[in-house]
């Protein structure tokens, strides 16, 4: 419990206190500077649109994944993992590659904000996906036929049947995909461009804000994101137990 | 049909978002042929780059892997109050930004920081140099193998492990014989996303380090230094390296996971 203390707590008590030193009014002026909020709204904005692709795309993909039978299912079964095993360097050149000013297919989105989002995708594409399938996996087949055999449409039996039990398990996952994509860097630094205002987000402002030695804002933005993280991480808690208590009901 | 519209529209969104973009970075890493290729791979700076980051993972991995195989002994079998606590704090690294780590630990061994006068009076220099680089690598791969193993104790029972006791095994034993091989193929699985981690990370090393080339330069900072100076052959160069290994971890990943299952 020492090693977790001293790697984890005590660096974060480090940053919350830095932030204080500098008083409750420099904090907040700071972290509202215009440039600072831009950078805070654009990172928040990008992770809400990244929840909603992903907690659509992520459910199809693990009903394909689960439901579906076709050659070569367990390969894309396996290279779903690949946002996790892949460097967010390496995420953001492959993109830059396909996506990039040299693009093969003459798609261009470098330095614009449609990049930040390809990039976001890219890097929270398994989260949704691999909190679904287990419940799916899980999911017995009866009540849905149940459901068909008393003459309830398809989009019916997904909504009252198959979608309140995989609900938590999207949520979920989209929360993890959430935090991620408002704390992410590496596949942004490339591909974004990083300008102020523009594709700035704000783990990229802190990044330049620390090399530009303002610790200051740095400190102020990061103390931010913590907030957001730590509030996620409780709504993953409170999503957590309301799934067990489904189960033991 | 409803089927075949869902699985073109899962296949086509992964073809877009994730295999497209990968397959290019071979086509783009053998542009300038193969030479120039290996030119660029058996640069010293590189090389340094790639030694760095391996040092680093060695150093980073074998205390996760002991971390993590204690932490979720302690948070499954051992109940005691603040075990929640623990388990919440464990799954910070997974929430926080890369860069917000960075930060707090160039606050904490800094100049200005809690830790960095002590430091400096004893000649050890934190920041910018390997000790930071490595501590970061540490605070964001850190609950990987916890996570793993956490599941498979809680759903392997303590009646093995009571029965050795009854029969007279002490503590190590009952965990050298009973536990530890319950839960190896969990803990092995934990070192390779843990693994996989190290060598990928990029946020909280690109703050700390200082990013000076041939000495505090790791193989993903690299890439982006290869790529903002123009240097695009050795930027996928490298990049071809590292996914490369992504992919080597992967396949392992995908071996390991029905063997996983049988256990």
């Amino acid at each position: 419990m020492t090693y977790l203390s001293i790697v984890v707590v005590l660096p974060i008590a480090a940053l919350v206190w830095a932030s204080r030193e500098e008083g409750l009014g420099t904090f907040w002026s700071v972290a509202t500077s215009p440039e600072a909020l831009a950078a805070l709204k654009l990172s928040l904005g990008m992770a809400f649109a990244v929840s909603i692709v992903n907690a659509f795309f992520g459910t199809i993909t693990a009903w394909v994944l689960v439901r579906d039978d076709f050659r070569g299912k367990s390969v894309v079964n396996a290279v779903i993992d690949l946002p996790f095993a892949l460097p967010t360097i390496v995420a953001g050149l492959t993109l830059l590659a396909l996506y990039g000013p040299q693009s093969p297919v003459g798609i261009d989105v470098s330095l614009t904000r449609k990049a930040i989002l390809l990039a976001l995708l890219f890097v929270t594409l398994p989260f949704v996906v691999r909190t679904v399938q287990p419940v799916l996996l899980e999911l017995e087949l009866e009540a849905e036929e149940a459901g068909r055999a008393l003459g309830a449409s398809e989009f019916r039996v997904f909504r009252s049947i198959v979608l309140p039990n995989i609900l938590p398990g999207i949520l979920s996952g989209v929360a993890l995909a959430f935090a991620r994509a408002v704390g992410e860097i590496g596949a942004l630094v490339l591909i974004a461009g990083n300008r102020p205002f523009k594709t700035e987000v704000a783990s990229v402002f802190v990044f330049l804000h620390i090399q530009g030695g303002d610790q200051a804002g740095a400190s102020a933005v990061a103390v931010v994101m913590l907030s957001i993280s730590f509030a996620v991480l409780l709504l993953i808690g409170g999503l957590r137990f309301l799934a067990t208590r489904h189960e033991r009901a | 049909m409803r089927k075949y519209v869902l699985r073109f529209t899962a296949l086509g969104y992964l073809l877009l978002v994730l295999l497209g973009p990968l397959v290019m970075v071979f086509v783009r890493a053998f542009d300038k042929g193969g030479d120039a290729l290996w030119a660029t791979l058996t640069d010293p700076n590189t090389l340094h780059a790639f030694k760095l980051t391996l040092v680093i993972t060695l150093i980073a991995v074998p205390l996760n892997t002991v971390f993590g195989v204690v932490c979720a002994l302690a948070i499954v079998r051992r109940r005691f109050p603040g075990a929640g606590l623990v388990n919440a704090v464990v799954d910070l690294p997974l929430a926080i930004s890369p860069v917000v780590v960075g930060l707090s630990l160039f606050l904490l061994y800094g100049r200005t920081g809690w830790f960095g006068p002590w430091f400096e009076r004893h000649g050890t220099q934190i920041l910018f140099s390997l000790p930071s680089m490595v501590i970061a690598t540490i605070f964001v791969s850190l609950p990987f193998v916890a996570r793993e193993v956490v599941p498979t104790l809680r759903e392997i029972g303590d009646e093995q492990e009571q029965a050795a006791r009854t029969l007279g095994a002490n503590g190590r034993q009952t965990f050298w014989r009973i536990t530890l091989p319950s839960i190896r193929w969990a803990i092995i699985y934990g070192v390779v996303l843990t693994t996989a981690r190290c060598l990928g990370e990029y946020g909280a090393v690109a703050v700390v380090s200082g990013n000076i080339e041939g000495r505090t330069q790791t193989a993903t900072l690299r890439v982006q230094d290869a790529y903002e100076n123009f240097n695009q052959a050795g930027a996928y160069g490298i990049a071809l390296v590292l996914a490369a290994m992504s992919v080597l971890v992967l396949v392992t990943m995908t071996l390991l996971k029905p063997k996983e299952d049988a256990a």
